[in-house]
């Protein structure tokens, strides 16, 4: 799923989740529809305790392919929607703590390589960048919204860029946007 | 310390409940509590923490929103009275920053150096788990929160504990996941769109987060709205100062 409204499965484990995704679309209805939409997680660690009205034609599909639990996580920062990655159980219970952080660290990961385009990254995924993810300052958005409008880009595109430019130089991203915001580098001068 | 009317404080304790409605904004109402929180206390600073899933304590808003003093919440994931009030649910009251070198060698340091005398810290709290704090700053030697006014305070915390959270009843840990993933998003949100305007306009980001919420209000626009069309539209962005 995309801003401009490009939509389809991007990656399945196995065949019966990418069944289950492809449900989703042919629906229009779902946890996935709702994480994208609300902009946050939906955890839905038992089907049977959903209100029938809530995904009407979900519920019962979903309940035939013996999955019990779905857990979707947005693909995003801030106003940045990339995709969402969904997580399909077949029987019911909560994700632990430990389940959930790494859900989320995941999310992020896969985001992140999505933004770099490494295709390979976002199917395989990494497990040593797991530790530290999603811990950025304010700065970084910041000099994120600046990059955009340097650059007349996304603000996808503009995280990109920033990523590519720090890979580039050897630099950690955290400097690098506090250089931005602090107006010592400029996208759109600097880098012509 | 509390100085206003109990007229006053009624008033902002149905403020913090009303929040079923369908204008209800997340960046909004953390704004409007650190807002009244300053309001009730005289403080010349006020501001929301909340924890991600790792535990770490995000600013998510405050009464001004300037760089020193965001990096004085910031400070605090690792030590200072927000941790303190996180770890233990317990609110930390009348600490004078003065003589507080030894407890918080980095936090208190920077808070006296940015013209602050003391310091409170509020667990926001949900049953057993607090979800983050709210950190109120003191600029006047003297002024003290007595006992009535940390009971106040720690009511309000909870109350707008609550009504962050939008359940009357959260029977599920999913539920607490979902907004504060929610809330921690949206506070991404009006930053890079505090960038996109700075950017725009030529001003620094503090000055362009008062250029986005003075518009919403004028305009009558939730926060999280403005921030969104400010980075996902550009026609949005020329729009702000006409």
């Amino acid at each position: 799923m995309t801003e401009a409204g490009t939509r389809g499965v991007y990656a399945a484990s196995d065949p019966l989740t990418e069944q289950m995704e492809e449900l989703q679309f042919v629906l229009g209805e779902g946890p996935c529809w709702e994480a994208f939409s609300l902009r946050r997680p939906v955890l839905v660690p038992d089907l049977g305790g959903v209100s029938p009205t809530r995904w009407p034609m979900y519920i019962p599909a979903v309940h035939d392919s013996g999955i019990r639990a779905v857990f979707s996580f947005p693909l995003q920062m801030g106003a940045m929607r990339l995709g969402v990655l969904d997580v399909f159980r077949k029987r019911t219970g909560s994700l632990t703590g430990e389940e959930l952080a790494d859900a989320l660290a995941f999310a992020y990961v896969t985001m992140t390589a999505l933004l770099d385009h490494h295709e390979e990254a976002a199917t395989k995924g990494s497990g040593d960048v797991l530790a530290d993810a999603g811990e950025h300052h304010a700065e970084l958005f910041q000099a994120q919204g600046m990059v955009m409008v340097q650059l007349g880009v996304t603000i996808g595109e503009a995280m990109t860029r920033m990523r590519g430019y720090a890979f580039a130089h050897g630099r950690r991203l955290d400097d690098v946007a506090r250089d931005v915001v602090a107006r010592r580098l400029h996208f759109d001068r600097d880098l012509s | 310390m509390i100085t206003v009317s109990v007229q006053k404080l009624a008033t902002i304790f149905v403020e913090i409940a009303d929040t079923l409605v369908d204008e209800f904004d997340v960046l909004d109402y953390m704004h409007m509590i650190t807002e009244r929180v300053a309001y009730l206390t005289e403080a010349p600073a006020v501001g929301m923490l909340l924890a991600d899933q790792h535990s770490r304590l995000e600013f998510v808003a405050g009464s001004n929103e300037n760089v020193t003093l965001v990096e004085l919440f910031v400070v605090q994931n690792e030590e200072g009275p927000c941790l303190e009030a996180f770890r233990t649910g317990e609110p930390v009251v009348n600490v004078d920053l003065n003589n507080a070198a030894g407890r918080w060698p980095r936090f208190a340091p920077l808070a006296v150096a940015t013209g602050f005398r003391s310091v409170h810290a509020f667990p926001m709290r949900l049953r057993r788990q607090v979800i983050g704090t709210l950190n109120v700053f003191g600029d006047v030697a003297g002024r003290e929160f007595e006992s009535d006014d940390v009971t106040i305070m720690q009511a309000l915390a909870d109350a707008a504990t609550i009504g962050l959270l939008q359940e009357r009843a959260i029977r599920h840990g999913e539920t607490l996941t979902e907004q504060l993933q929610g809330a921690l998003n949206s506070r991404i949100i009006i930053e890079q769109a505090k960038g996109a305007v700075a950017q725009a306009h030529g001003i620094s980001v503090d000055d362009a987060f008062t250029v986005i919420r003075g518009y919403a209000r004028k305009h009558n626009r939730r926060l999280t709205e403005v921030a969104n069309a400010l980075v996902t539209d550009p026609h949005s962005l020329q729009q702000l100062f006409t």
